[in-house]
């Protein structure tokens, strides 16, 4: 479903953010794709999703050349970006719509899988609020509804708990994997929990410094070393905790380890104000350390 | 995809936003109608309400045109952008859906002005009329796109005062309002290098009732390449990643 080979992001100003990134992801696979932040996450992320181009390496998804046939891809791939895509003032409803028929839907067909994917994920009642009106658990639903309205094989999740209560964050991680049992839809979710990545995922790729740098089920990950936490500063050399305290307001976007992301000012993986977040996280997996000792 | 369905799907979306948001419609009036209220008056004493509606016409076009870039930050910043870029949607339909429906809101203040005008003693023939406001659409359209390019490749912060300020030299030296055949001869000639005193010109023929003059040949010459370049360029921006 993704098979890619050295794939590289140079920004203007020689801005290494993907050195090389080497990927087969298989048809009906969860992936969950982890990595520090500045890693090169949300830069792999927007490569793949057609959003940025490559400067180096190929890769094909879902059948169709990256660089070369992007409009194939765009048919057949569903992308929820980490901060989402839910305009504030317009009923939602009207903009799943509006999205849905971008696919090239007809206005009944479009109005008819609107109604069955909003069913779905429960969100039926809500479709007539503006965005501005609901909760984030809410947003974040809606933001995968538009992302599977038009049937993809392939979706695309960044960070998709990112700032969801647990409760939430449970309910969204429920839906993601039905649409994999039920649909066999391929997921490719980047993340920087370690229980979503433990939890959800079939197999985990790492990077770190813009290239893989090891990949396998969650058991194997962890191997000897217990939990994934531990894993993780084996591989990176450091633990996602100390990366969550290292954003903190105030630091540079990219974290503190060399990569300060994109010229263009946006923080690579994370925005300033979701430092507490990662920390909250990074606690929680601490916390969770604790108890297991 | 067909671009000309995408682009007709879009502009229907944002007619909806905007047909919502009656505060800026009615504010969006009520600047133009203080200035027939307040300045016309004055004007109508030594010209006619066919030169003053025109360029009232033409200063509420071309800040509308100019700021309205201002909006597609939001839709930047709110992430509906880049969800709607990973649709196979053509990027000039995004950009121009959104163009076409913010430009209603300018044509349905331009309507509500001019027909003001009509209540304080404005007496223009309405094919000149329809005329000079196509044109005032057509360059609004093209300015706005280009607006729409450059606000997100810009500080947004910095984008509407300096947006807004840019616009002012251009509006007062295509004589919007006093016509330039008022000017000194210096002031005459740089402003005949601006692209809106033509355009300006041309719609005052039109209201006039003067069809086919130099005038109007040059104002609809000026208006088409200035549109036709604005939305090449505005398109080229918008497609850019990262844009």
């Amino acid at each position: 479903m993704i098979k890619t080979s050295g794939l590289a992001k140079t920004f203007k100003g020689g801005v290494e953010a993907v050195r090389s990134i080497d990927l087969t992801v298989r048809a009906g696979e969860i992936v969950g794709f982890l990595g520090p932040n500045g890693a090169g996450k949300t830069t792999t992320m927007r490569m793949l999703t057609t959003l940025l181009r490559p400067t180096a390496g190929t890769a094909v998804i879902a059948g169709h050349d990256l660089v070369t046939d992007p409009q194939g891809v765009r048919r057949r791939i569903g992308y929820v970006s980490q901060g989402g895509g839910v305009g504030p003032s317009a009923p939602v409803g009207e903009e799943i719509e509006l999205h849905a028929r971008l696919y090239g839907m007809g206005a009944a067909e479009a109005r008819e899988r609107v109604a069955g994917t909003l069913e779905r994920l429960g969100l039926t009642a809500l479709a007539a609020r503006p965005g501005g009106a609901l909760s984030g658990g809410q947003r974040r639903r809606f933001d995968l509804a538009f992302g599977l309205v038009h049937r993809p094989s392939l979706l695309f999740l960044d960070e998709p708990t990112t700032g969801l209560d647990p409760q939430s964050r449970a309910n969204l991680w429920g839906h993601i994997r039905r649409l994999r049992d039920e649909d066999g839809l391929t997921v490719f979710l980047s993340t920087h929990y370690l229980d979503e990545a433990d939890t959800l995922a079939d197999r985990l790729v790492v990077i770190d410094h813009g290239t893989v740098v090891a990949e396998g089920t969650p058991a194997e990950l962890k191997g000897g070393a217990g939990t994934l936490d531990d894993a993780f500063l084996a591989i990176t050399g450091r633990s996602l905790r100390e990366d969550g305290e290292a954003a903190e307001p105030g630091a540079p976007p990219g974290g503190p380890h060399g990569d300060p992301g994109p010229p263009d000012g946006q923080a690579d993986d994370v925005p300033a104000a979701g430092g507490a977040l990662a920390r909250s996280a990074g606690q929680a997996a601490a916390a969770g350390k604790r108890g297991a000792r | 995809m067909n671009a000309v369905r995408d682009t007709w799907l879009v502009t229907r979306h944002n007619v909806r936003i905007v047909l919502r948001q009656k505060a800026g419609i009615v504010f969006g009036v009520l600047q133009p109608m203080l200035y027939l209220a307040l300045f016309g008056p004055l004007f109508a004493t030594i010209g006619t309400w066919e030169t003053l509606v025109p360029g009232l016409l033409a200063q509420v076009g071309l800040f509308s045109a100019g700021l309205s870039g201002v909006g597609i930050v939001f839709d930047a910043r709110s992430g509906v952008l880049e969800r709607l870029r990973v649709t196979p949607a053509r990027r000039t339909a995004l950009l121009l859906g959104r163009v076409l429906g913010s430009s209603l809101t300018v044509l349905i203040q331009s309507v509500i002005l001019i027909a003001a005008g009509y209540a304080f003693g404005l007496r223009a023939p309405l094919p000149g009329v329809l005329a000079g406001l196509a044109l005032m659409t057509l360059l609004g359209v093209g300015l706005a796109a280009l607006s729409n390019a450059i606000a997100l490749v810009m500080d947004p912060d910095a984008f509407a005062p300096i947006v807004s300020t840019a616009v002012i030299p251009l509006v007062l030296l295509s004589g919007a309002f006093l016509p330039m055949s008022m000017a000194p001869a210096w002031l005459d000639a740089i402003s005949r290098l601006t692209p809106f005193r033509h355009v300006v010109e041309a719609i005052r023929d039109l209201f006039a009732g003067h069809y086919a003059t130099w005038t109007v040949a040059t104002g609809v010459a000026v208006t088409a390449v200035l549109a036709v370049a604005c939305v090449a360029v505005g398109t080229r921006i918008f497609s850019r990643e990262n844009a």
